[in-house]
């Protein structure tokens, strides 16, 4: 049979069934188990009102337990057994033996740095494009532009940029974009501008902005009314530390901007070059991630009461002051959930190093570490282990998720 | 909020300009593709993309037409002309030559010397004479190696071979049914699941409620990778293996808690009044369900159909792990095009074609149905 038909009859099938499941379900409850009958009616409908929930629950539940669940539990087994040995209990040997090899530690370490400048690049893209666009009469085009990345796959976004990324030798035509660019610096006081001063100037930024996202949280905590539990405040303060360990990475860096001698007028292959190579993938993402930023945080900067900026701007602020001391300090929150969206995605990034570089010249990443260790090496224990690690750096996340959400159904109630 | 943050500051233009920036930064890259997928391999190696749109100067190696039937006596030899671009294409010769080791020896309107009174003219629009002997001018063709600027051309040839050609390594027609037979159950069963158990969610009181929406909460995190070893063990343990069954129940079970989370969000939102009103008149839950809210709910539908379309068309992990077994009949586009890059990394006429056919659907999807996709971002985000 032809693999579409049965697509179609699948289709037929579960939707069919899954209808039928409800309906007769429903019904068998409703007419057999507990039938409305004279003498114990109501005592009926209330048990059957008591279980009907569960009807419509169970399927879902079932697929989340078997397709989730089970996987979580069932990852943390096998990264203590040995696939070899028939499955017998190791302890942490598969765990050591990752913490041995060079690719993990490497792996770790690019992850880390995704987790920082992706989230942080896309965001303030997003923001930036979120308030241009709202302010120009042709900002919905604009914005559908920009949003567009988002329904391209990390597949196809690697082929986009590895054109632009392309080398030719020195005697040929670059097809590359950015070395076709880059080939027009010479040293001068324009690549000097583009190539220390605009960096540069990016990292002060960004440390600006790690620095008032400090403040924000020392703010928070000092403040008498605040009733985090405990979990929360540790959570804050770890945000806050690693917040300034980035600044200071971040001024380190910018000395090294300026000192750093760089070979003009050579075509460079600009995904094997050590440490920066990196960059050069996250930018892809980057470049998909901002549409959603942007769209997410135009709609927290539209339900920005107009009030509190007309206030504001008889006050006599400048458009910049509006932006930076009255609208982004309400929408805090959207900025905080956009930001643990993307690192979501960040963790997650598998296809992107997978399809430009396979883990190559120092671009692995832990979601590709895990794959490589699967279907390569085909060792399960690591490859677990790795998971369980993914995991782990995906928690605090989590907990945070579920804490906002059960502090929302309170609020609800 | 223009009239008030002031419209006519020059800040209006830095506006303007700035965002005219940023999207054409963002539009590049796609551009790029685009283009090159309707350029040949030539034009693609030998100029950037950016370039295609202005005439781009190519050294061309052609013949001459063949003598044996293009021949015509001229006096006591003969001579053999026409135009080496067929028909006049609005190339530009500036310098040819006869023998690729000297290239550029004559210029444009020369009449190069062949040796023993063989003569070969060629003007700068391609028009050639080429004269001499009966022993001359027979057996095979005069070739010629020009550097010729040529208009810009674009080609539907990749697409071609692509798409139609069936050959085995580049054509992906196959990749792109077997992409659709993943991508349309695997959108349609999810929704199915997790409305009614959103409807349960929202509608529904029972011990443990706000707990099951944490839990879901919670999942909607659980990165993927910690599912596939389990899941692949699972499936090979029961028999399903690696195929299709097995990608569609995957891509249902992954897709699940943003279905039941964006649904449930939504369904909350619902006038109460409505549902209370049909529980009165002595609707069941199942009537309410199927009669009220599922069809109010259309757009948070809708919004999560996107969603998983999107990913489920744009998947290679999932497809990698569960579907895509040793004999590689069931491909992906996803995976195809990885593999292309693998074998075919330098050829970019079949790579960005391959490409940007699969990202074409996805794009479709997006411009027509972006209103949706706004909000269901937002439901699942904002809150």
């Amino acid at each position: 049979m032809h693999p579409f038909t049965l697509g179609l009859i699948t289709i037929v099938l579960g939707v069919g069934g899954c209808l039928a499941y409800f309906f007769l379900s429903n019904l068998l409850l409703d007419k057999v188990i507990f039938p409305a009958k004279a003498g114990d009616q109501g005592r009926n409908i209330n048990r059957a009102n008591a279980i009907r929930p569960w009807l419509f629950l169970f399927p879902a539940i079932f697929a989340l337990g078997l397709y989730l669940g089970y996987p979580v539990f069932e990852t943390l087994r096998l990264s203590v057994t040995d696939r070899d040995a028939g499955g017998a209990f190791v302890g942490l040997a598969n765990y050591q033996q990752m913490m041995s090899e060079d690719k993990f530690w490497e792996a770790l370490r690019n992850n880390l740095l995704w987790l920082i400048i992706v989230p942080a690049a896309s965001t303030a893209f997003g923001l930036l494009a979120a308030q241009l666009t709202d302010r120009i009469a042709w900002g919905n085009i604009a914005k559908s532009i920009i949003f567009m990345p988002m329904a391209i796959s990390f597949v196809g976004a690697s082929v986009i940029f590895k054109l632009i990324y392309d080398t030719r030798p020195i005697e040929q035509n670059q097809i590359g974009a950015i070395n076709a660019l880059w080939l027009q610096f010479d040293g001068g006081i324009g690549s000097f501008t583009i190539l220390r001063l605009l960096p540069a100037f990016l990292l002060l930024a960004f440390a600006a902005m790690i620095a008032y996202a400090i403040k924000g949280i020392i703010e928070h905590l000092r403040n008498p009314h605040n009733q985090d539990v405990l979990m929360m405040k540790l959570l804050r303060i770890a945000g806050g530390a690693i917040g300034l360990w980035l600044i200071v990475k971040c001024l380190m860096s910018v000395v090294s901007i300026f000192t750093v001698n760089y070979t003009y007028g050579e075509p460079q292959t600009w995904l094997t070059i050590p440490f920066w190579n990196s960059f050069f993938l996250m930018i892809v993402l980057i470049w998909i991630q901002t549409g959603f930023a942007m769209v997410i945080l135009s709609a927290a900067l539209r339900g920005v009461p107009e009030e509190t900026i007309e206030a504001a701007i008889v006050d006599g602020a400048n458009p910049f002051e509006v932006f930076f001391k009255i609208k982004v300090p309400q929408i805090r929150g959207t900025i905080v959930v956009v930001w643990t969206t993307i690192t979501l995605v960040v963790l997650k990034v598998f296809d992107i190093v997978f399809a430009m570089t396979n883990g190559q010249w120092g671009t692995q990443v832990l979601a590709n570490y895990m794959i490589d260790k699967l279907f390569r090496a085909n060792d399960w224990g690591i490859g677990s282990a790795s998971a369980i690690v993914i995991m782990l750096l995906v928690s605090p996340i989590l907990f945070w998720n579920v804490y906002n959400a059960r502090q929302e159904m309170r609020d609800q109630r | 909020m223009n009239s008030i943050a002031g419209t006519k500051s020059p800040l209006t233009w830095a506006v303007h300009i700035s965002t005219v920036l940023l999207v054409l930064l963002w539009l590049f890259p796609t551009f790029g593709l685009l283009v090159s997928s309707f350029r040949t391999a030539d034009q693609i190696s030998t100029s950037g993309w950016w370039k295609s749109m202005f005439a781009s100067e190519q050294n061309i190696v052609v013949r001459v037409a063949d003598p044996d039937d293009f021949r015509v006596a001229d006096g006591d030899g003969f001579t053999v002309s026409g135009n080496l671009f067929g028909d006049n294409t609005g190339a530009d010769i500036s310098v040819w030559g006869t023998s690729s080791r000297a290239i550029d020896t004559n210029t444009a309107g020369d009449t190069a010397d062949l040796g023993d009174g063989e003569t070969l003219t060629l003007q700068a629009n391609g028009d050639y004479v080429w004269s001499g002997s009966d022993e001359q001018i027979s057996g095979r063709a005069q070739r010629v190696f020009a550097t010729a600027k040529t208009p810009p051309n674009f080609t539907l040839e990749n697409y071609d071979q692509v798409l139609l050609s069936g050959n085995s390594t580049d054509s992906i027609a196959k990749a792109f049914f077997n992409t659709l037979t993943v991508t349309i159950p695997a959108t349609i069963i999810p929704i199915v699941v997790a409305a009614f158990a959103a409807y349960a969610l929202a509608w529904m009181q029972f011990p443990g409620r706000a707990l099951l929406v944490a839990v879901i909460v919670g999942l909607l995190v659980v990165p993927l990778q910690l599912a596939l070893i389990p899941l692949l063990k699972l499936h090979l343990g029961i028999g399903i293996g690696k195929g299709y069954l097995g990608v569609w129940l995957a891509h249902t079970g992954f897709g699940l808690p943003l279905a039941i989370y964006l649904l449930r969000n939504y369904m909350v939102g619902l006038p109460k009044d409505i549902i209370e009103n049909a529980r009165v008149d002595g609707a069941t839950d199942y009537q309410i369900f199927m009669r009220i809210v599922l069809p109010l709910s259309f757009p948070a539908l809708a919004s999560f159909a996107i969603f998983q379309f999107l990913w489920t068309w744009n998947d290679l992990l999932v497809a990698r792990v569960f579907l895509i077994d040793a004999t590689g009949d069931t491909t992906v586009m996803t995976q195809q095009i990885v593999e292309l890059l693998g074998t075919r990394g330098g050829n970019w006429e079949i790579l960005s074609t391959a490409a940007f056919v699969s990202i074409a659907v996805p794009l479709i999807v997006f411009f027509s149905l972006q209103r949706y996709l706004v909000r269901g971002l937002l439901a699942g985000s904002v809150k």
